[in-house]
């Protein structure tokens, strides 16, 4: 059994979502780093698909009550596993062996924004479409994790943890976009704006979608209406105002606004490290 | 023909067209390699593949399906009880320059078409409204609409499955449940359904 001693500011349930819903309003959601989720899940031998906790910056508690093994991917920062109210510092990326009544203590990230936590055998959750992911705007699957509450391991582990230790990512240098299909919507100035500008991502972001600020972009018909377009996370969209909106894995299935560029696809990890404040670039490249 | 087709990412297809359910309907049936889902919205159909997908071969395929050729998959007739309180019901009826009846009953004798799904869960847009209702959304949203409002706004009629905040104009409400998780087909509506409403109110003798 787990217990959540604390949550920071805000820890859910996540897979790996639940895509091919959009035709009936539901989007993908699901492990905003997905790369990471499916790495805490390898590093303590379950399937890359199990349900992993998201944690937002720092904070989250969790106890484990019988032997276990888990591991903390995504930012990096301060770890420590707590016996008998002695903390122990720790490193992410690998595979933990806690003892029952281990206390798991997530510190404030130094690099990146969302930590994951896999548990070794998973969790037990229950599955709607197909997915235990919590999708914020929408209103399904488990709710936000609190203190208090009680989780019990599943059985899904699959193999003995394989690897020991993990070498991180490269997550520097300027996003790689591709031009979006209303690019041409857009001013000379401000198509030129989206890569001469280093961004800075707005508090105002969740996993719904990143506010940028930075510059305004402007169209060439402001008035122009564009009937509403289905959307995929990494689109960067751009409401009336001008500042544009990176989607992420809670967004809507359709748009109102037109998309000027889209983050590609090896690149939307990336977007769940960028904390609040932290700047962005971006580069345009072509599709092959 | 040559359709448009531009890209949404590295990882998807925006194409436009006149039918955009009938094209999403084909293109899934094609159950091509690669290809995750076929999204119908307003005026276009976005297809989104994985790295199994050739995306010059998936445009080709794409534009040699004949969409007004295609035929329509499983679609559904759904008639959806609807009692006439909305909100804006006086208002929408006193700028159309009508009589609440008139738009009581222009309103539920059109037969409807899901054009596509958006917004939140199970909401579907309904294609077809007569030009005599059309009129632009709330200035200020309403910060909660509840679930079972039917409303207008623009060209489109829907049905707010769940609790909400929204804009929409809202002419009745039903019972009827629009999305429920619990179901194996949570949506009862899918784009390409035909919709028609029938009020269960008294239509005449109104209150205005």
């Amino acid at each position: 059994m787990i217990e959540i001693l604390a949550t920071g500011p805000q820890s859910l349930i996540q897979d790996l979502g639940r895509p091919g819903w959009s035709n009936i309003g539901v989007g993908p959601s699901g492990a905003f780093d997905r790369a990471s989720l499916r790495l805490a899940n390898r590093l303590v031998g379950n399937s890359e698909t199990a349900p992993g906790i998201e944690t937002l910056g720092g904070g989250l508690r969790l106890r484990f009550n019988e032997p276990t093994i888990v591991s903390v991917t995504g930012a990096d920062g301060p770890l420590h596993v707590i016996t008998n109210d002695i903390p122990r510092p720790t490193g992410r990326n690998a595979p933990l062996t806690l003892a029952g009544g281990d206390v798991l203590s997530i510190e404030a990230p130094t690099r990146g924004l969302h930590s994951y936590v896999g548990i070794r055998r998973s969790i037990n959750v229950a599955f709607t479409l197909e997915s235990a992911s919590t999708d914020t705007l929408a209103a399904i699957g488990p709710t936000a994790l609190v203190a208090g509450q009680r989780l019990t391991l599943a059985n899904a582990a699959m193999t003995h943890p394989p690897i020991d230790l993990a070498i991180a990512r490269s997550m520097t240098g300027p996003m790689h976009v591709i031009r979006g299909p209303r690019w041409d919507w857009f001013t000379d100035e401000a198509q030129a704006a989206v890569t001469r500008h280093t961004w800075t991502v707005s508090p105002i972001s969740s996993r719904i979608g990143m506010r940028l600020v930075g510059a305004y972009l402007e169209r060439r018909e402001p008035n122009r209406e564009l009937a509403s377009e289905p959307m995929v996370t990494g689109a960067i969209q751009v409401p009336p105002d001008g500042l544009p909106v990176i989607l992420g894995p809670d967004r809507p299935t359709t748009g109102g606004y037109p998309v000027i560029a889209v983050v590609v696809d090896s690149h939307l990890d990336r977007l769940a490290q960028i904390a609040p404040g932290d700047p962005v670039a971006f580069r345009v490249i072509p599709l092959e | 023909m040559t359709l448009d087709i531009r890209s949404m990412g590295d990882r998807a297809l925006l194409v436009a067209t006149q039918h955009p359910a009938r094209l999403a309907a084909s293109i899934e049936s094609l159950t091509i390699v690669g290809v995750i889902e076929a999204v119908p919205a307003a005026e276009t159909v976005l297809v989104r593949f994985d790295s199994n997908c050739d995306r010059k071969s998936l445009q080709r395929t794409i534009n040699d399906i004949d969409d007004a050729a295609s035929s329509t998959t499983d679609t559904t007739h759904v008639v959806i009880p609807v009692t006439y309180d909305g909100e804006d019901l006086g208002d929408v009826a006193r700028m159309c320059g009508l009589d609440i009846a008139d738009v009581i009953a222009i309103h539920s004798a059109i037969l409807y078409t899901v054009a596509f799904c958006g917004f939140a869960p199970g909401f579907a847009y309904l294609r077809g409204l007569d030009s005599r209702l059309t009129m632009p959304r709330l200035n200020t949203p309403r910060v909660r609409v509840p679930a079972g409002a039917v409303a207008i706004a623009d060209q489109w009629s829907a049905v707010y499955p769940r609790e909400s905040p929204g804009g929409w104009r809202l002419l009745g409400t039903t019972t009827m449940s629009l999305f429920d998780l619990t179901r194996p087909q949570p949506a009862t509506l899918k784009p390409g359904d035909t919709v028609q409403f029938t009020p269960i109110s008294p239509v005449a003798g109104s209150t205005a």
